[in-house]
């Protein structure tokens, strides 16, 4: 991204956080955030997204390990000191204060001069364009104008990292598409860093410079949305991010930018990720649309398998077959001519490339959220 | 359409009658003749009509006449007889002092008596009836219809010509008694706000589990008797008591310097704010488990220290329930009885034991009942003044 520098502004490091001194809610996370950045912290519900932002925020301490922001520890620092915008999931407005009240609420506490403060109020509500509402008391706004008032009010004081807890979580799906353009419009005009938190991959792709998996507690993969959609590292990425076909196999042989993995339906070819060694069981990711119906000569891997059902969507068909060991093995074509014709309990022959098929280090027992150390 | 629906609704409104009947007999009645009680006294007007009426037309500038005397004289004669002139003669003397013996006296003297001069006979039985006083104490007494008892629990009288007047200064008992009440329960008030808040604060954010534990603890005191709590007051604070001895055998005190903690308006205020505390404690933390933690920490990340956001954000939204608990504690204090009566000694007492003094000892159930109305009154204008402001807090909140 052209506005995110490469200077750090935040950085968690050996960072682990329990509540009951038993389960372990976060586990050995090293993050770093950049200047000017929209990072998203993007992973099932209770995977530990929340508790990040609370002991980023001070709302929490960590168990053990560093946070640091702008290079400096904030151990000791309370949550009022570290400047730090907090946009809270259920927005968190004053409800016995007006519109104009809360957004003059942090500004108050912090000294500003009456007429700077309505100076800045001014420019904060032209900027999520809420004028006109100052009057209003937060239970008079809709859910998405309550939404711009907890952002206003997370940047009136002007600071320069705004944490946010899947802020749009209470709106629905029309609302939330124009507020995530919204957020991104802000973030970017303004130059923030922003930690954002959501379960939904959708919106952590569309809206995020970079994006950390979470998974129990464990951070899986941290890149740009495209490359975790590409590049996957883990199984659990693969998964998660859009759909793929997930399916095992045991390691043969290991060359340059390729391997040999056995499966049930014989021997694919795929691309290595991480430590490949012969003799280890990996796991195998395709994406539906980068399985082809084969020509001859064309992919380097080839199988032949029988459709045990075909789904009309419009512009492509998605076609089940069980291949590989994957009962639930999914295929989409483009509705072109000739693939129309297609029934279920035909074979048909399929393919794909080397480089579109990965083969991952299986998920061992860290990253998994059931298995404890050391059980 | 509309038939069936309306002898539904007229059936689920017969269902509340048994509780209709029971709050017409038990509260709305007993009320209603307590008002009642309050300004109408017939007893001595049913006592003495005639003597009344010629009273009635006397000018009350000098003694009245020989026909008056005569017929005083024959109208007690009968009352005397049948053993009735007791109740009479409390009630006439409850306006003029020395009445009661002053009107049993003469009945003894003048019975079988009959003189030519019922006059010189009536004033030689008692010379009070040379006076004008008397005569006027007995005209008042028998005023069917009367506000003489709000006038006394005012501390208000009439001088002779009728004109409303302060009591004198030594007899003005009941409005210094009213403010007395008034500020010890507004005290009470203050004082269980300041130990409730916190402790109500606690329990609505702790853990589920420590949260049940110190509910169980406010609630325990309900399950105990009363009785019990307030003579354990006595033990702990009497002279002799655990904490006297405790500040003495600590040195704070000397053994001739212990303090008197009891029988007097401290022990009032102690037992009472004991036993009125989980009346502010439970409606405050009605509320407060309403409020959102989540604001006090959306007031610290946007810079406040704890008591900026506990008083900008936290308090206001616990104002319904301020507003609530103390004025159920005020109301509760101002009508408290048993309490003052057990451990307030003479200094400690409040309005409702001196109601409780007429109803049982006095016998002067019209005042005990004017009293009781005026406290009633000040009840009702609190409530409206409570209901005002916080129907103005909900307007602001919704
Ligand atoms: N205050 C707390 N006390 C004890 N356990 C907690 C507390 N807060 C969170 N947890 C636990 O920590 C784990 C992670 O919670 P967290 O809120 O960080 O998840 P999350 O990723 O934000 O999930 P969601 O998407 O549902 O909000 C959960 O298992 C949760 O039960
Ligand atoms: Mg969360």
């Amino acid at each position: 991204m052209a506005d995110t520098g490469t200077e750090t502004h935040v950085e968690f490091r050996g960072v682990c956080k329990t509540y009951d001194g038993r389960t372990m809610v976060v586990r050995d996370l090293d993050l770093s955030v950049r200047r000017g950045e929209f990072f998203t912290l993007l992973g099932p519900s209770g995977s530990g997204k929340t508790t990040c932002l609370m002991m980023l925020a001070g709302f929490e301490a960590p168990t053990a390990g560093e946070i640091s922001i702008d290079g400096r520890s904030v151990q000791d620092l309370p949550p009022r000191e570290r400047g730090i915008g907090f946009v809270f999931q259920n927005y968190a407005l004053f409800p016995h204060m007006s519109v104009r009240r809360n957004l003059a609420f942090p500004l108050e506490v912090r000294g500003v001069p009456a007429d700077q403060q309505a100076e800045r109020i001014q420019r904060v509500l032209e900027i999520v364009r809420l004028e006109g509402f100052e009057a209003r008391r937060p239970s008079e706004l809709s859910g998405g104008q309550q939404q711009r008032v907890a952002i206003a009010r997370a940047l009136v004081f002007e600071p320069n990292l705004v944490l946010m807890d899947e802020p749009l979580g209470a709106l629905d799906r029309r609302l939330r598409e124009e507020m995530q353009f919204e957020i991104r419009r802000i973030q970017q005009d303004l130059g923030v860093t922003v930690v954002y938190v959501t379960h939904d991959q959708q919106e952590a792709m569309s809206m995020s410079s970079r994006v950390a998996v979470f998974h129990g507690g464990r951070v899986q993969q941290v890149a740009e949305p495209e490359v975790l959609y590409e590049e996957p590292e883990r199984e659990f990425v693969a998964g998660f991010i859009g759909d793929n076909n997930i399916f095992r196999g045991r390691i043969t042989s290991v060359g340059r930018g390729v391997c040999d993995v056995e499966t049930p339906d014989g021997v694919v070819k795929a691309f290595p990720v991480g430590e490949c060694r012969p003799g280890q069981d990996a796991v195998l990711a395709i994406r539906p649309e980068r399985v082809g119906l084969a020509k001859p000569g064309v992919f380097s891997n080839e199988f032949e398998a029988r459709v045990d059902g075909i789904l009309f969507i419009g512009d492509h068909l998605r076609l089940r077959l069980n291949l590989c060991g994957n009962a639930d093995f999914i295929v989409k074509i483009p509705n072109i001519v000739g693939h129309g014709a297609l029934l279920a309990g035909d074979r048909v022959s399929v393919g794909w490339a080397v480089t579109d098929c990965r083969a991952l280090p299986l998920d061992g027992l860290e990253g998994n959220p059931e298995a404890e150390p050391g059980a | 359409m509309a038939r069936p629906l309306s002898s539904a609704r007229f059936r689920a409104a017969a269902l509340t009658l048994p509780l209709l009947a029971f709050v017409g007999v038990t509260f709305i009645a007993p009320l209603g003749s307590m008002l009642v009680r309050s300004f109408y006294e017939p007893h001595v007007a049913d006592a003495l009509p005639r003597t009344l009426a010629a009273l009635r037309a006397w000018d009350g500038s000098s003694v009245p006449s020989e026909d008056t005397f005569r017929i005083l004289a024959t109208e007690l004669r009968p009352l005397d007889q049948q053993r009735k002139l007791g109740g009479v003669a409390t009630r006439v003397n409850r306006l003029e002092g020395g009445m009661r013996s002053t009107i049993m006296d003469t009945a003894r003297a003048l019975r079988g008596a009959e003189p030519d001069s019922w006059r010189e006979a009536v004033i030689a039985a008692d010379p009070a009836w040379g006076e004008e006083a008397a005569w006027l104490a007995v005209r008042r007494a028998g005023e069917r219809y009367t506000i003489r008892h709000y006038l006394n629990a005012l501390d208000l009288d009439r001088d002779p010509s009728g004109n409303i007047v302060a009591q004198s200064p030594e007899r003005r008992i009941y409005v210094p008694l009213l403010l007395r009440t008034l500020g010890v329960s507004l005290a009470i008030t203050v004082i269980c706000l300041i130990l409730g808040y916190p402790v109500a604060y606690l329990i609505a954010n702790a853990s589920p589990a420590k949260s049940n534990l110190l509910l169980l603890l406010v609630l325990v005191p309900f399950w105990t008797s009363l009785l019990v709590r307030t003579t354990s007051w006595i033990v702990l604070l009497q002279n002799q008591g655990v904490v006297n001895d405790l500040l003495v055998a600590a040195g704070v005190i000397g053994d001739d310097g212990r303090l008197a903690l009891v029988y007097n308006m401290v022990g009032t205020l102690v037992a009472m704010t004991q036993v009125l505390l989980p009346f502010m404690i439970l409606p405050l933390y009605a509320v407060m488990r309403s409020i959102s933690p989540m604001y006090l920490r959306a007031a610290s990340s946007l810079g406040a220290t704890f008591l900026q956001g506990f008083v900008r954000v936290y308090w206001p939204q616990s104002l319904p329930g301020v507003a609530a608990g103390s004025l159920l504690v005020f109301i509760l204090s101002i009508g408290y009885y048993i309490t003052p009566a057990l451990v307030g000694g003479r200094t400690g007492q409040l309005i409702s034991n001196m109601i409780a003094y007429h109803m049982q000892e006095s016998l002067n159930w019209g005042l005990a009942a004017a009293l009781g109305v005026i406290l009633l009154l000040a009840v009702m204008s609190l409530y409206l003044v409570y209901n005002r402001l916080v129907g103005i807090e909900r307007m602001r909140l919704s």
